[in-house]
């Protein structure tokens, strides 16, 4: 069973007079597993589909089915459980809450989710040694560079365990080298089971995944995974 | 989320920021400072008032000559409208109902007073010897009024100390012979300085017996009846008393009030306490402007920390904790500024009943729980909107504001 099923989804926005078609008539299936990367020119859609994929935004026509559960009919509620137990978001421009330390950062999710403290803590120290961050634990974003904070906000994204992580241009803000050991922490944990999507412009990155989409005018205008079967 | 999380988040939020922080928390600590202050005053007030009211003497019932109040119709009436004149004889008659202890007339006056050259005004009150227990005043030096007939009374007085010391400096007053108006009187009394009181002030006053003050001021007609009851479960009934003696006195004719003590003292009670509850609604409006500003810092706050609100909607959170965590910090906002506030009022009626010292400045407990609640729900109440808005944010737009 694939992990993501979309079937006929529309998004559109309203912009003055005009309505832009951000998605238009998008099928698409993810396996469980799976490590894809979005690419395509800026309006192509490609963070639109982020966001419904990431259960932020709500399509107006199609139905989207996560882990065979139609999640397009829940409610604002239900689908926050669902981005708090199922899916991690990491963000171009890492997306720390300022006042808080990393380890606070890192816990965020679990806070929000109200499991114990004491579990929290562990957890925690558990992701800040996989993450090479136990000297930054107390620091504040501002006291690390931008590979640390990406890497602060990969393990907040994986903090809760979830099925799915959705990134949004997560080298967008990074240099060539930070970018590269970011991937590559991403990488392995698509290797360790986790369905991997990341939206880039990043040509180098994007060829990196083993399934690549292309997407034009909310289009999908190339899929490897289908035209290697044709 | 758990509510030890929601709270140290929102703490962690407010200190975040703490210029807006300190600001907002200080208007709120100004509103709860001044219901606290102004009702510590309005309350320190009446206080002071019923309590001096009390001074004038315990279980007193005071007769006043004409009629304030409407009656029935009494053929009386119809004849005559004139009030007769309250005298001395009254007086003496109300001494004899059963429930009356004391009874003292009382003549006011202002006349001159003479001695060795020295000349200055005073007011001269006539009366008897029952006036000082009745008015528990005591004398310095010498003796009070002799206890007399109230018809013949000697040519003596009793002297406040202010007028003792103006008039014969270091040397004894008791015994002197000094002129009022046109009498000549021997000293035979120096009042004990009480200061400043409600009313007549002691130590500027002179003494005399009432037949020599109706004499010297040429009336029939006494200002005041003080009458003092047996005890204060007699009281009604003194008053009764009094009131059907004097108007068989007058021939059936209800020509003069009677006043209890009590009935004053619960106007002044009533009175002070309005005006207290007054200037704590007026103080109650800086609790509404600092309200307010609590909201419009929350509002900001929304604005700010929007980028943070998606980031929580993404992360999770479903409006519910949202709205509570900003809910907690408008209302840590507003509680800690009204326990600062609090302080702070505590403090200035400190002060106050430091510089005056007869002065009860203490805030009453109604208005410190009226305040502080008010602070709180005030801050709940405005902290509502934003915490609402807050909630309601699309995670999409709230993370483009980053």
């Amino acid at each position: 069973m694939a992990l993501i099923e979309l079937s006929g989804i529309e998004r559109r926005f309203l912009l003055g007079d005009t309505t832009v078609n951000a998605l238009a008539g998008l099928n698409l299936s993810i396996a469980a597993g799976e490590y894809v990367a979005v690419m395509g020119p800026s309006g192509s859609g490609k963070s639109t589909l982020l966001n419904l994929l990431g259960l932020l935004d709500r399509p107006n026509a199609g139905s989207y089915r996560l882990e065979g559960r139609d999640v397009t009919t829940l409610s604002a509620d239900e689908q926050a459980t669902v981005r708090s137990l199922r899916i991690g978001f990491v963000f171009q421009s890492f997306h720390l809450v300022p006042r808080l330390s990393a380890a606070e950062n890192i816990a965020l999710p679990m806070m929000l989710a109200g499991i114990a403290p004491a579990e929290r803590k562990q957890r925690v120290s558990q992701a800040l040694i996989n993450f090479g961050l136990e000297n930054r634990a107390d620091h504040k974003p501002d006291q690390l560079s931008g590979g640390q904070r990406q890497r602060v906000a990969i393990a907040r994204a994986t903090i809760m365990q979830p099925a799915l992580i959705l990134a949004d241009e997560p080298t967008g803000n990074l240099d060539r080298h930070t970018g590269d050991e970011v991937v590559n922490l991403l990488e392995a944990l698509n290797a360790s089971g986790v369905t991997l999507v990341v939206v880039t412009h990043d040509q180098r990155m994007g060829a990196r995944a083993r399934r690549q989409l292309v997407m034009e005018d909310g289009r999908l205008k190339f899929d490897s995974a289908v035209d290697a079967a044709v | 989320m758990r509510l030890s999380d929601t709270l140290r988040f929102a703490r962690d939020a407010a200190t975040g920021y703490p210029m807006r922080t300190a600001l907002s928390v200080f208007a709120m600590a100004i509103g709860v400072a001044a219901v606290v202050l102004l009702t510590a005053l309005g309350d320190g007030a009446r206080r002071y008032v019923v309590g001096q009211f009390s001074a004038l003497g315990t279980n007193l019932v005071m007769v006043l000559p004409g009629r304030t109040g409407t009656g029935g119709f009494n053929p009386a009436t119809a004849i005559t409208s004139t009030p007769r004149d309250l005298t001395v004889d009254d007086a003496a008659a109300v001494k004899r109902a059963t429930s009356v202890l004391r009874v003292a007339p009382l003549l006011v006056g202002t006349s001159e007073i003479n001695f060795a050259g020295r000349l200055r005004e005073v007011m001269v009150a006539g009366t008897v010897a029952d006036y000082f227990a009745i008015r528990d005043f005591q004398v310095a030096q010498g003796d009070i009024l002799p206890d007399e007939d109230w018809n013949r009374g000697a040519s003596v007085a009793v002297i406040g100390n202010k007028i003792r010391q103006e008039l014969f400096g270091n040397t004894p007053a008791v015994g002197q012979l000094v002129r009022i108006g046109d009498r000549r009187v021997r000293v035979i009394g120096v009042l004990k300085s009480t200061g400043q009181g409600l009313g007549m002030n002691t130590d500027e006053l002179v003494i005399v017996p009432v037949s020599l003050a109706l004499s010297m001021f040429n009336t029939n007609t006494l200002f005041r009846v003080l009458v003092e009851a047996r005890n204060r479960e007699l009281i009604p009934q003194a008053k009764e008393q009094t009131l059907a003696i004097i108007k068989q006195r007058h021939r059936g004719e209800e020509d003069i009030t009677v006043i209890t003590q009590d009935a004053v003292l619960a106007t002044f009670d009533k009175l002070l306490g309005a005006l207290t509850l007054a200037v704590a609604g007026i103080a109650a409006i800086s609790l509404a402007v600092a309200g307010i500003l609590v909201m419009n810092v929350m509002l900001v706050a929304v604005t700010q920390r929007t980028g943070e609100i998606g980031l929580l909607k993404a992360l999770g959170a479903p409006a519910r904790t949202i709205r509570l965590a900003f809910l907690s910090e408008a209302a840590m906002l507003s509680a800690v500024g009204a326990l600062l506030g609090y302080l702070l009022g505590q403090l200035g009626a400190f002060i106050l009943r430091q510089i005056f010292p007869v002065f009860p400045a203490y805030p009453p407990d109604w208005a410190v729980i009226a305040g502080l609640g008010t602070a709180i729900g005030t801050g709940l109440l405005f902290g509502f909107l934003p915490a609402r808005r807050a909630a309601r944010l699309d995670p999409v737009q709230a993370l483009m504001k980053h």
